[in-house]
C-alpha cells in the first residue's frame, strides 16, 4: 500500500525533517507512527498523503510513484485513494453534518444526490445516523471527529491517514474514536495514525517510532528479526 | 511517457471534472458563510452600476419625452422675427408680411404677435415702476395658440369680442411672477397703466418660450389703448414638413422684401434638440462619475477576495487533501468573485431601473432604459469580477497544501 525508499525531505535553511526513511506498509495494516514533536512524523504524514513531495527518494502509494504524477493526477489519487482525518477536524461552520461529509466527495465527480446518499451511509457507519442535520457547533468534540472520519471514508478510500485524531478530545471520546478506527480497519481499510501518545500507539498492532527525522524502531521489523 | 510505462497495469488517474452546479455551489460557500461581507462588497458594485444605469436611463427618458413633445407639437413651425437694421436699430417688418407669407404655397398657417414695448405690466398700481419682472406685452392674433401649439391652463383664449376690450392672457411664467394662480373675472393686472382682466393663463409653450413671459392682449385694444404701432414683431408659420426648407429659404424675402437681412428665421424645434444635445454632453460626464464608482466597487471586491483567501487557508488545504486540483481551487475563488460582482450588478440594474422609473414617473416622462445600458452594465460587472478575482484565485491555487493545513 505504502512504500517509502530512502525518502528525504529537507527544507531551505538546512532543516531535514525526514532523513533517508524507508518504510513498507501492507494493505489492511493498522499502524501508529509515534514520536515527540519535531520528530518528523507530520512531514511523514504529508509525504505519505502526497500533500508534499520528498526532496529525494521514492514514494509509492497504492502502486503509483508519486514523483511521476502531475498535480492533477496526484489530486485524483487523493480524491480516490486517501482519506484524511485531522486533529482539529476542519469542518465547515454552519453547514449540517451531512453536507460537510457530502461536500468532501465533490472532487470525485459523483453527482449531488449520490454524494448525499453516501454521506448519510458514512455517518450511519460512524454512529451519527441521528445527527445528519446538526451543524458542527451543535456537536460534541467526539461527534465532530466522527463527522470528519465519515467525510474521510465516504469515498471508500483504501488508505486512511489520521493526524493526532484524539489530540483535541477527552479520553472517553478519544477511546470512542479509536474504537471506530479499529472497526474501519477490521473492514479492510489501511490506517496510519500519527500520534505522540504512547498509550494509543501501544494499542495498535504495529508501531513505528520516529526521532529526528529517522525511524528508530519498527515493531514489525523487530518481529521479523525475532 | 515514463509515467505511462511506470504505471502500466494500474488504472489511469484522471481528476474528475466538476459539474457547473458544483462549481456554483462551491463558489457560493464564501458568500453563504459571510453574508454581511458579501452584501457590503456587492453593494459597492451595485452603487456603481445603479449610478450608470440611472444616468443613462434618465437621459434617455428625457430624450424620449422630447421626442414625444416634438411629435405632439410638430417640427414644422418656423418663426420669423424682426431683427436689427444695419445701423443696429430695431427693424420693423411691414404690416403686410403676414398676408404675403400666407400666399406661399406650402404654408399651412400663419399667426403673428407684435411687441408692445411701452406697455409694462404690474400686479397693481402700487408696485414700483422699476419692478417690471421682465414681462413683455404682446398684441396677439386670435389664431396664435393654434399655430404655436399653446394650450390653456386656466380660463379661455381671446376671442373676437374680448380682443377689443381690456382682457389679457398670461404666459405661464408671467402668471407665476405676477402671482396669478388662475384666470377669473376679478383677477386684474395693470398693463401700460390700464387695468386688464385676466381671462386665461397658458401652459408653458415649448416651441415659443418667449410667450411664457408674455402678457397677451388683443390686437385692436393694443392699438387703441396701448400705443401699439401695429407692426408684427414675430410671425409663426406652419408649413408642409416636406417642403419646410424651401419655405424657410424664401421666408425672409417674403416677410420683408425691402430688407430681407433685417429678418431672423428660426426653427424652434431645432433649438430644443440642441438643448437636448447639450444635456447629453453632461450625461457623458456623469457616466464617467458612475464608472469611477464602479471601479471603486471592483477594488472592494478584490479586497474582499484577498482577505477571503487569507482567512480560508485551512479550507483550501482541506480541499486539496480531499482531492481538489490547483485549477479547481482557482475556479472556486474566481467563481466566488464572479458571483459576488454578478449579485452586485443585478442589484445595481434593479436599483438603477427603480431610480429611473421613479424619476420619470415624477417628471411625467416615459421611462426608457436602453437595453445596451443594462447589458453593458452586467458585462462590466462580470469583467470586473473576473479581474478582481483573478489574482486572489491564483494565489489561493498556489498555496502549498501542507502550508495551508498548518495554519489553524
Amino acid at each position: 500500500m505504502i512504500s517509502l525508499i530512502d525518502v528525504t525531505r529537507s527544507y531551505p535553511g538546512g532543516v531535514t525533517a525526514l532523513d533517508k526513511v524507508s518504510l513498507e506498509i501492507e494493505h489492511g495494516e493498522l499502524v501508529a507512527i509515534v514520536g515527540p514533536s519535531g520528530s518528523g512524523k507530520s512531514t511523514m504524514l504529508n509525504v505519505v498523503g502526497t500533500l508534499d513531495r520528498p526532496s529525494s527518494g521514492t514514494v509509492r502509494i497504492d502502486g503509483y510513484d508519486v514523483a511521476k504524477l502531475s498535480d492533477g493526477r496526484l489530486s485524483a489519487l487523493r480524491a480516490t485513494r486517501i482519506g484524511f482525518v485531522f486533529q482539529h477536524f476542519h469542518l465547515a461552520a454552519k453547514i449540517p453534518a451531512i453536507d460537510n461529509v457530502a461536500d468532501g466527495l465533490v472532487y470525485t465527480g459523483i453527482g449531488r444526490a449520490e454524494r448525499r446518499r453516501r454521506a448519510a451511509a458514512a455517518l450511519e457507519r460512524v454512529g451519527l445516523g441521528h445527527r445528519l442535520d446538526h451543524e458542527p457547533h451543535e456537536l460534541s468534540g467526539g461527534e465532530r471527529q466522527r463527522v470528519a472520519i465519515a467525510r474521510a471514508v465516504a469515498g471508500d478510500p483504501p488508505l486512511l491517514l489520521a493526524d493526532e485524531p484524539t489530540g483535541a478530545l477527552d479520553s472517553v471520546s478519544g477511546a470512542g474514536v479509536m474504537d471506530l478506527l479499529h472497526d474501519l480497519n477490521a473492514a479492510g481499510t489501511t490506517i496510519v495514525i500519527i500520534t505522540h501518545d504512547l498509550e494509543i500507539a501501544a494499542s495498535l498492532p504495529r508501531q513505528v517510532r520516529m526521532r529526528d527525522g529517522q525511524i528508530v524502531a519498527d515493531s514489525a521489523a523487530e518481529a521479523r528479526v525475532a | 511517457m515514463a509515467a505511462v510505462a511506470e504505471h502500466a497495469g494500474l488504472p489511469k488517474l484522471t481528476p474528475a471534472r466538476m459539474r457547473a452546479g458544483d462549481v456554483l455551489r462551491v463558489g457560493a460557500v464564501g458568500l453563504r458563510t459571510r453574508p454581511l461581507r458579501a452584501f457590503l462588497s456587492a453593494l459597492g458594485i451595485a452603487i456603481g452600476i445603479a449610478a450608470m444605469i440611472g444616468v443613462v436611463g434618465i437621459s434617455s427618458s428625457s430624450g424620449a419625452e422630447l421626442d414625444r413633445t416634438l411629435s405632439a407639437l410638430g417640427t414644422n413651425l418656423l418663426t420669423v422675427s424682426s431683427g436689427q437694421t444695419l445701423m443696429g436699430e430695431p427693424a420693423k417688418m411691414p404690416v403686410e408680411a403676414e398676408a404675403m407669407i400666407e400666399r406661399i404655397g406650402p404654408v399651412e398657417a400663419v399667426s403673428a404677435a407684435g411687441r408692445v414695448g411701452a406697455a409694462k405690466v404690474y400686479r397693481s398700481e402700487e408696485v414700483p415702476k422699476a419692478q417690471t419682472n421682465g414681462i413683455n406685452t404682446y398684441a396677439a392674433r386670435l389664431d396664435l395658440p393654434a399655430t404655436v401649439g399653446a394650450t390653456l391652463r386656466s380660463g379661455t383664449w381671446l376671442n373676437a369680442a374680448t380682443q377689443r376690450y381690456p382682457a389679457a392672457v398670461l404666459g405661464s411664467s408671467a402668471a407665476q411672477r405676477l402671482g396669478v394662480g388662475a384666470a377669473g373675472p376679478d383677477t386684474q393686472v395693470v398693463v401700460g397703466g390700464k387695468r386688464f382682466t385676466v381671462v386665461g393663463v397658458l401652459d408653458p409653450v415649448p416651441l415659443a418660450d418667449e410667450l411664457d413671459t408674455a402678457v397677451l392682449v388683443g390686437w385692436p385694444i393694443a392699438e387703441a389703448e396701448l400705443d401699439f404701432d401695429g407692426y408684427p414683431t414675430t410671425l409663426y408659420t406652419r408649413a408642409e414638413e416636406a417642403r419646410l426648407e424651401a419655405v424657410r429659404s424664401v421666408l425672409a424675402g417674403t416677410a420683408n422684401p425691402e430688407a430681407p437681412n433685417e429678418v431672423d428665421v428660426s426653427r424652434p424645434s431645432d433649438a430644443l434638440a440642441a438643448k437636448q444635445a447639450t444635456s447629453q454632453a453632461f450625461t457623458g460626464l456623469l457616466l464617467g462619475v458612475g464608472a469611477v464608482a464602479l471601479l471603486v466597487g471592483g477594488v472592494g471586491v478584490a479586497n474582499t477576495m484577498v482577505i477571503s483567501v487569507l482567512e480560508r487557508r485551512s479550507e483550501i488545504g482541506l480541499r486539496r487533501s480531499l482531492g481538489a486540483t490547483r485549477g479547481q481551487i482557482r475556479t472556486q475563488f474566481l467563481a466566488e468573485s464572479l458571483l459576488l460582482s454578478a449579485l452586485g450588478g443585478a442589484g445595481g440594474v434593479l436599483l438603477g431601473t427603480g431610480v429611473t422609473m421613479g424619476y420619470a414617473l415624477y417628471q411625467g416622462w416615459p421611462a426608457v432604459i436602453p437595453a445596451w445600458a443594462t447589458a453593458g452594465g452586467l458585462a462590466a460587472t462580470l469583467a470586473i469580477g473576473a479581474v478582481a478575482g483573478l489574482y486572489p484565485a491564483i494565489r489561493a491555487s498556489r498555496l502549498s497544501p501542507t502550508e495551508a493545513l498548518a495554519t489553524p
